[in-house]
């Protein structure tokens, strides 16, 4: 019996991604947010976690993807790192899923840009393949 | 027991370094009380004990060397104490050189982990030398104590740790004590295994719970206690110490409430519900106590660095051969722990520098007519929410001609520019990097770090720090600090749809300019834009613009212009915004590292709706925005300011009252202009008050206290009050309405005899009277001055 590990699942763009359960300290729907001028773009803002101010990165912004449409509410999936919370904005928020270690695969070398540097790992799941981000590199945003 | 014995040890150890950190800087207090004739009857046991303590807990946790140190002077003190041996400055000198070697292995002991190599032997000789030599003859200790030494040494032989532990009772000067002392041993040894074995606590305890030794006297017992640690500090019953990352958190804490409560109150405040209405309220006051308690947690007199001058200005003046006489007024002002952390350094450069600069040797200064010794003030005291510190001496104040000259030497300036400014820039020159006027170089001050050290790091939190000086009277250096860095006061504003916080210490004022009074009055520098404010070029900056915010620009037509004049690294700017919100406390919040590397925001805080707000650099925005260059070393020599000074100008804030007099204050007396509604003034005691920002102000009609001729003021709406402010102490002057603020060159100057007026002056070619505020307020309120009188008297 391999080794498993959890992970918490959302979707950007019609992809699906996961980030390591541990690494993910909530989940919550749509926050008041307050703009940061003359921040990089990926930053959409800061929110009120409870007292503790948390930036929130926009994910979509953050791997190249399109922007997305203005109806759509983003969902906040707040990830603990070592420079404390970061709230990652996606789409849409799918299962906490449990996957044993082989299926998992180094992502394929056609994995261009700053997917390449960002995703980890591909599970090959039955239905999707799951993208696993390294957090700690994705909330490292460079200050415009 | 055993299991733990390592960290119990390393905590006995820590609990050692800070209870001695604090035994010898009252130790070094005293003794200099001692040596300046000021001793208290108490100061020998207050010495005694420091020591003792210092003792009985090194030896209990074995440090010997300490031990046997601290156990050569604590002779020489018991005997002090019993008057069997008179002090004198020479064994004052020994002794403070004592409390150095206690320190520097102390400091061993915390930095590497041993007690340092450092051989005492022929310090301990001199106080041996002392105890021994003034020894009367019905006390002939120390042969006893060798005795004793040698006995345990017999008695107990296969206890190696005896002669050290023996150390503790060495101290009883009495025979009695000697000779019963050895058959202690047995018990001696069982508390010596304290941390291996806990049987013989039973022996131990019934001498345990016995009452702290308030300062009066030291029962017997103590000295005798196999557990001296017990006999600690008299605080150790009614104080415990506390992880100070425990007391942040605490306030982090606190902080959360606060804003909880906001948001709660902003709910409640359109509920009808009055059970709501009144838990609400609760809650409100509940928190706003709990928060002033935790933050008082968080303060420390600021004695707690004080404490060292003494010491310090005693040695380096002696190192100097100068003499000077060091007064600290407003110890108990309390400041929050990272702010007292903040300035210890700064605050001992500048007493170094200023008894090496400013105090002249002792011939010269009788040559001037001064007294040989040098008076040397230092004073602390709350103003406005902030914390003043003045550094005075009387020494022969800077000379304004070394200076300049120096400064052109050292290419900080050029002789053209020495020759235009005013003295008081020529002083804020000694703030520039790599000035130094040290004719040579002393193990004092003069090896490169400079008062700009001392000034970077007083404006790092927030502070500021100003220099004035008169030849041949001394020098007075200002420092102003914020209270606490975790809650500012701020003011907030919107622009371009967002909210942004102000700190109050870059604030200066505030200016509304009507719509078509902006569109002339804003002119533009070659497309920058600039405001003339009191015949000076304000710089402005659009702060929407420069944030980069979409504009609201159908809105901003019709509305007036909002400037908020601020001022960064001593220069002077307007932001312009698009609405000023209010003044509120705001719990500062770090920003994530994604946003570090924006130098316009100084962090985030949260609003009582429980959003987030950015808290503005001014610094950073003018860097950005380009209103300062980021060149520091171009002091404020701007051609300009220079007249501008030179013309020793006033600014004084005109207004009227009752009848048609023109009445004029200076600003500096002003401490803000408010406006009160005239239901909201309450009696108290016979005189009219309004509460104002958490305390009762008394108010003063203005025209009450002239002549006749002024009738009192009867109008309606809104009373405009002057609040003016003196040693923490506030009045609201009632007056009539605020003309004008003006800055210029006072021209004629009538003395005047009449009531509450000091004198009359032209001003903007109308004669104005100037108000004798100290005057009026005397006559409304004598107890008003009687607190600043006494520190005025307090001061010789």
């Amino acid at each position: 019996m391999s080794q498993t590990k959890q992970f918490c699942t959302f979707f950007l763009n019609g992809l699906f991604f996961g980030v390591e359960v541990l690494n993910v300290q909530e989940v919550l729907r749509s926050q008041p947010m307050t703009r940061v001028p003359l921040s990089s773009p990926t930053v959409r803002g800061l929110i009120n976690l409870r007292g503790q101010i948390v930036t929130a990165l926009d994910l979509r912004l953050r791997l190249n993807l399109p922007e997305r449409d203005a109806e759509t509410q983003p969902m906040n999936v707040v990830v603990r790192t070592a420079d404390g919370a970061v709230s990652l904005l996606v789409d849409e928020i799918g299962d906490v899923v449990e996957i044993a270690d082989d299926i998992f695969e180094r992502p394929p070398e056609s994995l261009q840009g700053v997917a390449r540097e960002l995703v980890r790992g591909v599970y090959k799941m039955k239905e999707h393949l799951l993208l696993i981000l390294d957090t700690d590199k994705t909330v490292c945003v460079p200050a415009v | 027991m055993s299991l733990n014995n390592e960290a119990l040890q390393q905590q006995l150890i820590n609990d050692l370094i800070v209870e001695s950190a604090e035994g010898l800087d009252r130790f070094d207090a005293e003794m200099l009380l001692l040596e300046n004739g000021a001793g208290k009857k108490d100061s020998f046991n207050i010495v005694f004990r420091s020591i003792h303590t210092i003792k009985g807990t090194a030896g209990c946790i074995g440090l010997s060397k300490i031990e046997s140190v601290a156990h050569v002077g604590e002779n020489l003190l018991s005997l002090l104490r019993e008057g069997k041996v008179q002090i004198s400055p020479a064994m004052i000198s020994a002794l403070l050189e004592y409390s150095d070697a206690l320190k520097e292995m102390m400091r061993s002991l915390q930095t590497t982990g041993s007690q340092g190599e450092t051989d005492f032997s022929a310090l301990l000789t001199k106080l041996q030398r002392f105890a021994a030599g003034e020894t009367p003859v019905e006390a002939p200790k120390p042969p006893l104590v060798a005795d004793a030494k040698a006995i345990v040494a017999e008695v107990s032989a296969e206890v190696p740790q005896a002669p050290a532990k023996w150390g503790m009772f060495a101290d009883e000067p009495e025979p009695v004590a000697v000779v019963t002392a050895p058959a202690k041993v047995g018990a001696e040894k069982a508390v010596w295994g304290l941390f291996e074995d806990e049987t013989p606590a039973a022996e131990v305890a019934p001498e345990a719970p016995k009452p702290a030794p308030v300062a009066v006297e030291i029962p017997t017992v103590v000295e005798n206690s196999p557990a001296p640690i017990k006999a600690t500090a008299p605080v150790s019953e009614t104080a415990i110490r506390v992880d100070v990352a425990q007391l942040d958190k605490l306030m982090n804490l606190v902080g959360e409430l606060v804003l909880a409560r906001n948001q709660i109150l902003q709910f409640t405040a359109e509920s009808a519900e009055p059970t709501l209405q009144n838990a609400s309220q609760r809650l409100n006051s509940i928190t706003t106590e709990l928060q002033e308690s935790v933050m008082k947690t968080r303060m420390q007199p600021i004695e707690n660095i004080w404490a060292k001058f003494p010491r310090i200005v005693r040695d380096v003046s002696r190192d100097l051969g100068k003499q000077v006489k060091l007064i600290m007024e407003g110890n108990e002002t309390e400041l929050d722990r990272t702010i007292i952390e903040a300035i210890k350094d700064p605050l001992t450069h500048i007493l170094r520098n200023s008894i090496d600069h400013g105090f002249e040797k002792p011939e010269a200064r009788l040559k001037a007519g001064k007294a040989a010794e040098g008076l040397l003030v230092l004073r602390a005291y709350h103003e406005g929410g902030q914390v003043n510190i003045e550094i005075m001496d009387d020494g022969a104040g800077i000379n304004v001609e070394r200076v300049k000259s120096k400064a052109v030497e050292k290419g900080i300036i050029t002789a053209e520019h020495a020759a235009r400014i005013s003295d008081r820039e020529v002083f804020n020159l000694i703030f520039q990097p790599g000035f130094s006027t040290a004719e040579k170089v002393t193990n004092v001050s003069g090896r490169g770090v400079g008062m700009d050290v001392v000034k970077t790091n007083i404006e790092k939190i927030g502070g500021s720090v100003d220099v004035m000086s008169e030849s041949g009277q001394g020098t007075t250096l200002k420092i102003k600090i914020p209270l606490t860095l975790a809650i500012i006061p701020a003011l907030i504003v919107t622009t371009g749809g967002e909210r942004f916080a102000i700190p109050q210490v870059s604030l200066l004022e505030l200016l509304r300019l009507d719509r078509e009074v902006a569109r002339t009055k804003i002119e533009m520098l070659y497309g920058a834009p600039v405001y003339r404010l009191r015949g000076q070029l304000l710089p402005l900056v659009y702060l929407d613009r420069e944030l980069k915010l979409g504009a609201n620009a159908a809105q901003k037509k019709f509305d007036d212009v909002q400037i908020v004049v601020v001022q960064a690294d001593g220069r002077q700017f307007g932001m312009i915004v698009d609405e000023i919100n209010d003044t509120e406390e705001i719990v500062v919040k770090p920003l994530g590292k994604q946003l570090k590397g924006i130098s316009s925001f100084a962090g985030a805080t949260i609003m009582g709706d429980g959003r987030v707000a950015l808290i503005l650099d001014v610094l950073g925005v003018a860097q950005y925005s380009k209103v300062i260059s980021e060149v520091r070393d171009k002091p404020a020599l701007d051609t300009a300011k220079v007249v501008e000074r030179s013309g020793e100008k006033q600014t004084l804030l005109v207004f009227n009252t009752g009848a048609n007099s023109r009445l004029a204050i200076p600003l500096t007396t002003v401490a803000r202009l408010e406006e009160f509604s005239r239901e909201s003034v309450e009696q108290s005691g016979g005189q009219a008050v309004v509460q104002y920002r958490g305390q009762i102000l008394p108010l003063i009609p203005v025209a009450n206290y002239l002549s006749p001729a002024d009738a009192p003021v009867t109008s309606t709406g809104p009373m405009q009050v002057v609040v003016y402010s003196e040693s923490g102490r506030s009045v609201g002057l009632v007056v009539g309405k605020i003309n004008d603020i003006v800055n210029e060159t006072i021209t004629v100057r009538r003395e005047s005899k009449r009531n509450g007026i000091a004198g009359s002056v032209v001003i903007q070619n109308r004669v104005t009277d100037l108000l004798d505020v100290p005057g009026i307020i005397r006559a409304a309120d004598p107890s008003f001055y009687e607190n600043h009188k006494e520190t005025i008297q307090a001061k010789p």
